[in-house]
């Protein structure tokens, strides 16, 4: 059973209608002991760091989320979630969980993608919201099935920057290259949203679930 | 050089009372069918994302609509946004909830700007699209742009420059704004290009260009020489005309970033 953490910021029944119809038994809860029982965690979010931080806290669910980790529990930080296992975000200057080192740092408006129909290049537009592509940098069992080239939907503002590099498993391109997952076995963070992501972002869910399942 | 961003193709589903319809200025809405079904259609085709309108607005109807977004939310996975009578925080939610990825203002943002401000503070500027009703009208002291603010399907004109109000907007916390020409709705004639350039300099967000898009060079017209970052099309894939896959085929070949 795959428990998605509940504390109130955003999308968390979209991601729970994903795995619905992928048959995959899960809940949305905040019930400590259904987040310990469970195969896995999905802790996802949308909005701003501060709200969702100062949440978190009120419930002492940062405290859960770090206990999670240390139990090695297969947990996915989506978008805001993903933001936020990082030590710290640019996003009214929040200080985040500090699961893994790292800031999340805002996309600069003087950068640019592509150009227009007279050659000037076009300075990307904030947030960053539609379809883009992933380039995979290391093989993972959560990119099982998943290529180079894949199209995935993102909305955000901000790009998590891991301190390790080595942590990056893919990146995608907006202004410069970023972080689009990062993290190791059984503890990932994804900036774009595998739940709106159409057949794709259903594979990596469904990959995940494989990882909590087998382990 | 190719953007990496994709360019979007939004197909927009008009529902009154549950039921897909699609009208040509804002008159004559006929039924074409079920949105849930036509929604999987265009998911599975390649829609980018999926605008739902709710032209009935009443009050005593939307749990109609709630239904509608509930049914599309269990089926489709990419985003999609209802607009149409939602009026307060709590219409935002209850759309929001029922499974919508964001929610379109159009009138009540016009009659109060704070509104798109405390949408986006409880949802975030992502869930919050504005969507701009435009007429053009003879340029003025008041509209210097010659493009001004209707609401009421075009009935009422609001005295207020298209290009200041995208920009107070933005200012309010918009996430995007979908830039719909009232001229050009339904015509099939191209979308109003010019209109749409100037609101994509006026503004740093995503411009959903919508109204008046027949055949595929349009839609690329909109995303090169207007600047949109996405365009919005009914009629031309509703009555079978081009199907999606034609549609971004054709983007392709022009050598447009497309999913």
């Amino acid at each position: 059973m795959i428990a998605i953490l509940d504390y109130k910021a955003g999308n968390q029944t979209s991601v729970l209608r994903a795995l619905n119809f992928l048959q995959i038994e899960a809940c949305i809860t905040d019930d400590n002991h259904t987040l310990l029982q469970a195969d896995g965690v999905i802790f996802p979010g949308v909005g701003a760091a501060k709200q969702a931080m100062n949440r978190l806290i009120e419930q002492k669910q940062d405290i859960l989320l770090k206990e999670l980790v240390a139990l090695k529990k297969p947990l996915l930080g989506i978008c805001l979630g993903c933001q936020i296992l990082l030590e710290k975000s640019e996003e009214n200057n929040t200080q985040t969980l500090g699961i893994i080192k790292g800031t999340c740092d805002k996309f600069n408006e003087t950068w640019t993608d592509g150009i227009d129909e007279n050659n000037i290049p076009q300075k990307i537009r904030i947030p960053h919201m539609g379809w883009n592509t992933i380039t995979i940098k290391q093989e993972s069992p959560l990119l099982k099935n998943i290529k180079t080239g894949d199209s995935i939907y993102y909305v955000h503002s901000f790009y998590p920057n891991p301190e390790n590099k080595d942590l990056i498993l893919a990146t995608s391109i907006y202004g410069k290259e970023f972080p689009a997952i990062y993290g190791y076995n059984g503890l990932w963070a994804i900036q774009f949203h595998p739940e709106k992501s159409g057949e794709i972002g259903l594979q990596i869910l469904k990959n995940f679930y494989d990882y909590c399942i087998k382990k | 050089m190719k953007e990496n961003l994709c360019k979007r193709i939004i197909p927009c589903l008009d529902v009154r009372d549950g039921k897909l319809t699609k009208g040509i200025k804002f008159e004559n809405n006929i039924d074409i069918g079920d949105p849930v079904a036509k929604a999987k259609q265009y998911y599975l085709d390649g829609a980018d994302e999926i605008v739902f309108y709710d032209i009935t607005a009443s009050s005593d109807k939307r749990k109609i609509m709630l239904d509608v977004v509930e049914n599309v939310a269990k089926n489709i996975f990419i985003p999609f946004s209802v607009g149409g009578g939602i009026n307060s925080v709590q219409d935002m939610r209850a759309v929001l909830l029922a499974g919508a990825e964001k929610v379109s203002i159009n009138s009540a943002a016009v009659k109060n700007p704070y509104l798109i401000e405390e949408g986006a503070l409880a949802f975030g500027s992502q869930a919050i699209v504005v969507g701009m009703d435009v007429k053009q009208v003879e340029k003025s002291e008041k509209i210097p742009s010659g493009y001004e603010i209707v609401i009421h399907g075009g009935r009422t004109f609001c005295g207020i420059d298209a290009i200041t109000w995208a920009k107070t907007c933005e200012k309010h916390g918009a996430g995007e704004l979908c830039v719909n020409s009232i001229d050009a709705d339904g015509t099939k004639n191209g979308y109003e290009i010019n209109l749409t350039r100037l609101i994509c300099n006026a503004v740093n967000i995503p411009v959903i260009a919508s109204g008046g898009a027949g055949k595929p060079e349009d839609l690329i017209e909109a995303v090169t020489k207007g600047g949109a970052s996405a365009a919005l099309i009914a009629s031309i894939v509703h009555y079978g005309n081009y199907t999606i896959k034609d549609l971004k085929e054709k983007m392709k070949q022009a050598n447009i970033t497309i999913r």
